[in-house]
């Protein structure tokens, strides 16, 4: 077979496949702007439904916004040393650690989340409060940060890089935050974006645990598709776009290898 | 600049890993002022603890005690004893330039901006590096990453200077102008230094003595002359340099060996010895000698390593001026002096 045609055939499959993953993304972004999606786009253009979602669902945005940086907050602090303690210490112990870390990602978020209610529904304020959501997902997202990080941490010679240190006379804190740490900054930034970005889209546990008053985004999204009309619920998935496109373009960004001159 | 030395001394260290593995028998040892003591040794020999123990990166089991001069720092860890220490995968810190790496001791030290900036520049002079103060550790290659990390370590002044293997790591030529430097630099300096390696070469170059280890035990502890002339056993013979084994019979005068014999100044009775290749000679005509076939020649640029089988018990390894044209197949007459046999006694 010549090879222009095969390369034609072949650029025609991607392509194809390409769009029927894509059009039904773009169908419902523009739903989100057209003023009446049963008309078509003759009937024309608006932001109307963008606004009125703003309006409507202001609140689970800066819920979940707020959520996924406080969820950060809680991976950085319990990722990171938890990634170290690991690296620093290979052996089966820490390999069944890690191994355990996974088990949340593997099990459903329902399931997460009813154990979750089962042992600490009990606690009314607790239960009540965006702190409790915060948990599950802290939970659901702490393994990616660890995972993260170890990546990083086990591909450079941490031993020696701290006998390094300490040898110029570096206490523990001095060794940590001045050699480790900047070290491992790759696997530190991609495991952020994965759970802030894991954090801003998290379903499944978050529905079983929201209250009326602690509603997300995704939860706000699954409302409106039930309730609002077409145009809103697509309109609220285009703010969601909006907002996680950059986390996971970023994120792609960074996964990409990174050429190193090797000696 | 000089530092003036530090003497160190080991009393009873001996080094028992926690799943139970016997590193290092107890060891005493004393190291000079200002010297350099190399460590000399297979893989697994205890030369690597040694250093650990020294440079407190690891404890001696109870009993072991550690000075500096008449300081006991047996339980400083190593960031408290001030010692300077050079890795032979160089430890470097990848997010710091070449000198940041330089700073990083004086800014722990927290050493005034100004006189930080003096003792780094002063440290790249020194090593010949200034043009590459602002790299990244990733640009260099590792002749000069080991420079850095030499600059690092005398940059805040140690009492001891540790090196581990440090040129292990880098190709011959420049392993060879390297250890030039290190040695012009140690001794400009003054500073106590300990240096680890297996390689015989960097040890007779270096050393002011060697301390010789196998098993975990010290083999032999001496000037480089008196290890490589003087060998205390079979061990360190073979493990500096080539060694021949000569077994004969001396008889009237004469030493007996398979390839003829030789006037010999010594009682009647066996002799059992080593002898190194360059002591053997391509015995110049009407003059006593051994007789034997050359099994191989390898010219080697300033001498010729030859491999001669009839004359002993064994094939001999040795080594012949580079002018005289000898090929695999001729047959030689080799002699050599009473004087240059290392007597065995194991």
């Amino acid at each position: 077979m010549n090879r222009p045609f095969l390369f034609a055939a072949q650029l025609g499959l991607t392509l194809l496949v390409a769009a029927f993953l894509v059009i039904p993304v773009l169908m419902s972004m523009l739903a989100g702007v057209t003023v009446n999606f049963f008309q078509g786009i003759s009937s024309g253009l608006t932001l109307r439904w963008v606004w009125r979602v703003l309006d409507l669902y202001a609140d689970t945005l800066a819920l979940s916004l707020g959520l996924a940086l406080a969820c950060l907050a809680c991976t950085l602090v319990l990722g990171v040393p938890a990634a170290y303690a690991l690296a620093k210490r290979p052996s089966r112990l820490t390999r069944l650690i890690e191994e355990m870390l996974v088990v949340p990602v593997a099990v459903p978020g329902l399931a997460t989340a009813l154990a979750l209610l089962i042992a600490y529904g009990g606690f009314r304020e607790f239960r009540t409060s965006a702190a409790f959501i915060l948990v599950g997902h802290v939970l659901f997202t702490l393994p990616f940060m660890i995972r993260a990080v170890l990546a990083v941490l086990s591909s450079i010679d941490l031993k020696t890089l701290e006998e390094g240190a300490r040898s110029l006379g570096a206490s523990f804190p001095h060794r940590f935050f001045g050699v480790i740490l900047p070290n491992c900054r790759s696997g530190i930034l991609a495991g952020s974006l994965m759970v802030v970005t894991l954090s801003i889209g998290e379903f499944n546990l978050t529905w079983m645990l929201h209250t009326p008053l602690t509603k997300t985004l995704p939860v706000g999204l699954a409302d409106s598709y039930a309730s609002m009309r077409l145009e809103i619920g697509s309109a609220y998935t285009l703010i969601f776009f909006i907002l996680i496109l950059p986390l996971l373009m970023a994120m792609q960004a960074l996964s990409r290898p990174r050429r190193r001159k090797e000696t | 600049m000089t530092t003036p030395g530090t003497r160190i001394r080991l009393t009873g260290c001996a080094k028992t890993f926690a799943d139970g593995t016997r590193a290092l028998e107890p060891l005493d040892l004393e190291v000079n002022a200002g010297e350099t003591l190399v460590f000399l040794g297979p893989s697994g020999c205890g030369k690597t603890t040694t250093l650990r123990l020294i440079a407190g990166l690891e404890m001696p089991d109870a009993c072991g005690r550690i000075l500096f001069d008449d300081e006991d720092v047996t339980a400083l860890p190593i960031e408290k004893r001030n010692v300077g220490m050079v890795f032979q995968s160089y430890a470097l810190f990848p997010n710091m330039s070449v000198a940041g790496n330089i700073a990083y001791g004086l800014k722990i030290r927290r050493v005034p901006e100004a006189e930080r900036r003096r003792r780094v520049a002063e440290m790249l002079e020194m090593m010949r590096i200034t043009e590459l103060a602002d790299r990244s550790i990733d640009q260099l290659s590792g002749g000069q990453r080991q420079r850095v990390a030499l600059a690092r370590a005398l940059a805040v002044e140690p009492r001891v200077l540790l090196l581990d293997e440090p040129l292990t790591a880098l190709d011959a030529k420049l392993r060879e102008d390297l250890r030039l430097e290190i040695d012009r630099l140690l001794r400009r300096l003054g500073i106590t230094a300990i240096y680890v390696t297996h390689d015989q070469a960097e040890a007779m170059a270096l050393g002011d003595r060697i301390v010789v280890m196998s098993k975990g035990k010290v083999a032999q502890i001496g000037r480089p002359r008196d290890i490589y002339l003087k060998p205390a056993d079979r061990f360190v013979a073979d493990f500096i340099g080539n060694i021949n084994r000569l077994s004969g019979m001396v008889r009237n005068g004469l030493l007996e060996l398979p390839g003829g014999t030789l006037p010999w100044d010594s009682p009647d009775g066996p002799l059992q010895a080593a002898l190194r290749p360059e002591s053997l000679r391509i015995a110049e005509d009407g003059l006593p000698g051994l007789t034997g076939t050359v099994i191989s020649a390898f010219f080697l640029g300033d001498r010729q390593r030859l491999l001669v089988e009839g004359v002993a018990p064994e094939p001999l390894i040795v080594d012949a001026p580079n002018r005289i044209e000898i090929s695999a197949g001729d047959t030689v007459r080799l002699t050599f002096d009473a004087d240059a046999l290392i007597p065995l006694s194991h």
